[in-house]
């Protein structure tokens, strides 16, 4: 069962990797957007660490503070919707000390509806919808056949990894790299990649 | 590189004090959260208007924060929206009880930042209303693209909206006539140069010495093409061909017509512009009812221009010409 620490855990591990992969996520923002996802979001991820409650914390306060850590210092697309994610994410398990693997799946499930709702993007319009739809259906469907925890978020993460690869060949219909119609085509999908980075944290953190 | 700065990272605070110490009757300067609103307080049953993007635009949006224009402008990271909390303690500076409405440039990053505002501040019960504009010819309006860019109209919406509220309009009156001014205007740019964002240190796109980008964003995008370099009559006939057409502007119609430099271009060259896109208008048998020349909402350094038609009735030409004080911006009083 993931205790509230886990939680803490699974944010720093988020924060370290997109600080060892800002210079990657936005040399792919460069390709096709406005060169600024890496940036941004290594901004917001090292105020939600700075942010992040003392022990004792429950999960959702965990989940809150980093969801007003990004929507403030974010800025940019990656702000607003991985700001929301965590908000629903929180609101998906208010008042719980500790999380089952249930209330893992419906944080994760609430996140991406939050990122959907909020970017307006269905799944193929080259963007994290492509990678954190595909992660969070593996997520249920590996706990629907009984699988551990870790077992179905090891399977999430590498399912958001396909689906980060499968954005490559798509023409962008949202943000800034819509604009480029056909030369979007062969760039991966910056947020997509963040994405990834995420549920790889998920699955290294939240089992513990 | 070679930039007047003196810390990259200060860069936004440095230029919003500058702003502030150069107009101490007009403008404050808040560094944290970031906020340019205006010096008095606010007036109690006026709808307050609050804009902001990122910054690198100037003047807009701090430089149109006054009478009879802007209540508050958040500027966010050059070429970055700002974040929710500016515009939060914006509305909480300017509003006086009768709502806020928001100026947001069509921009994935802007839209989500201001939404979310105005998601928070309806649940301190405060009235906000959106007036998005996206006025960019040069990109198409689709359901493939997140829609066309916000540009010059900008400035107009801010000056006739803005107009409005001075005047005591109800909020719903200055978000119709945001609206409205916001669909009437159409605007298309060019650059001569690629502008160099202060924290990348190096030129965003290249661009050969005889070549031009005709359809530019303000923050360096694509445009429509990329083609050689031709005489100033030429390329401006390609500008107001494009927002004439997609206007559907007709003879006998009346407009207000902004050739905008893109911050790098002397005035000399955007008169010159001028000459060309008023005999232009007038070759249409348009009305040039108004006409702004100067560098209004630029990108950094580029080197170019954009013209940005506004199509006018009373209503707007009447508003247009009230008494307006702002940094950048000023007459009639």
């Amino acid at each position: 069962m993931p205790e509230a620490h886990a939680v803490t855990t699974f944010v720093e591990r988020f924060a370290a990797a997109v600080d060892a992969h800002a210079q990657e996520l936005t040399e792919l923002d460069s390709a096709i957007g406005d060169a600024d996802h890496g940036i941004n979001l290594q901004r917001g991820m090292r105020a939600a660490v700075e942010r992040l409650p003392a022990g004792g914390a429950t999960p959702d306060a965990i989940l809150r503070a980093v969801a007003n850590a990004l929507i403030s210092k974010t800025g940019g697309a990656s702000g607003p919707l991985y700001g929301t994610a965590f908000l629903r994410a929180s609101q998906a398990v208010a008042g719980c000390g500790s999380l089952d693997a249930g209330d893992v799946a419906r944080m994760f499930r609430a996140a991406l509806d939050g990122i959907r709702e909020r970017g307006k993007a269905e799944p193929g319009d080259k963007t994290m919808v492509d990678a954190f739809t595909p992660a969070v259906d593996a997520l249920e469907a590996g706990l629907a056949r009984g699988d551990d925890l870790g077992t179905a978020l090891r399977a999430a993460a590498r399912a958001a990894s396909a689906g980060s690869d499968a954005t490559i060949p798509l023409v962008a219909r949202k943000g800034r790299a819509s604009y480029l119609g056909e030369r979007s085509r062969e760039h991966r999908d910056p947020g997509s990649r963040s994405t990834t980075l995420l549920f790889e944290a998920a699955a290294e953190a939240l089992p513990a | 590189m070679k930039k007047l700065i003196n810390r990259v990272e200060a860069i936004v605070d440095e230029a919003g004090e500058g702003l502030a110490a150069a107009h101490p009757d007009l403008v404050r300067y808040q560094r944290e959260p970031r906020v340019i609103y205006r010096a008095g307080p606010p007036v109690r049953g006026r709808a307050a208007l609050v804009s902001g993007g990122g910054s690198g635009h100037e003047p807009l949006h701090g430089g149109f924060v006054g009478h009879g224009m802007l209540h508050a402008a958040c500027p966010g990271e050059v070429f970055t929206s700002p974040v929710p909390d500016q515009m939060e303690a914006a509305a909480h500076h300017v509003d006086g009880g009768a709502g806020i409405v928001f100026i947001v440039k069509n921009y994935t990053g802007d839209v989500m930042n201001f939404d979310l505002a105005a998601e928070l501040l309806r649940g301190e019960g405060i009235d906000v209303r959106t007036v998005l504009v996206a006025d960019d010819v040069a990109v198409q309006d689709s359901l493939y693209t997140a829609g066309r860019r916000g540009v010059g109209t900008t400035v107009f919406v801010e000056k006739i909206a803005g107009a409005a509220a001075e005047r005591g309009a109800p909020l719903a009156e200055v978000e119709r006539i945001g609206k409205k001014v916001a669909a009437e205007g159409r605007s298309m740019g060019m650059s001569l140069t690629s502008c160099t964002v202060p924290a990348k240190g190096s030129p965003t796109f290249d661009l050969g010495e005889s070549e031009i980008e005709i359809g530019i964003g303000i923050h360096g995008e694509p445009g429509r093409e990329r083609t050689a370099l031709r005489e100033a009559h030429d390329i401006v006939e390609t500008l107001v061909r494009a927002s004439a057409e997609d206007l559907g502007l007709r003879r006998g119609e009346r407009v207000i017509v902004m050739t905008n430099g893109m911050g790098g271009t002397p005035l000399l060259e955007l008169y010159v512009a001028h000459r060309d896109v008023d005999r232009m208008l007038r070759d249409r048998g348009v009305e040039i009812a108004g006409a702004l020349v100067g560098n209004y909402i630029t990108s950094l350094d580029m080197q170019g221009c954009s013209v940005t038609l506004l199509r006018v009735d009373d209503e707007l030409l009447d508003l247009w010409r009230a008494p307006v004080h702002t940094a950048a911006l000023r007459w009639g009083l």
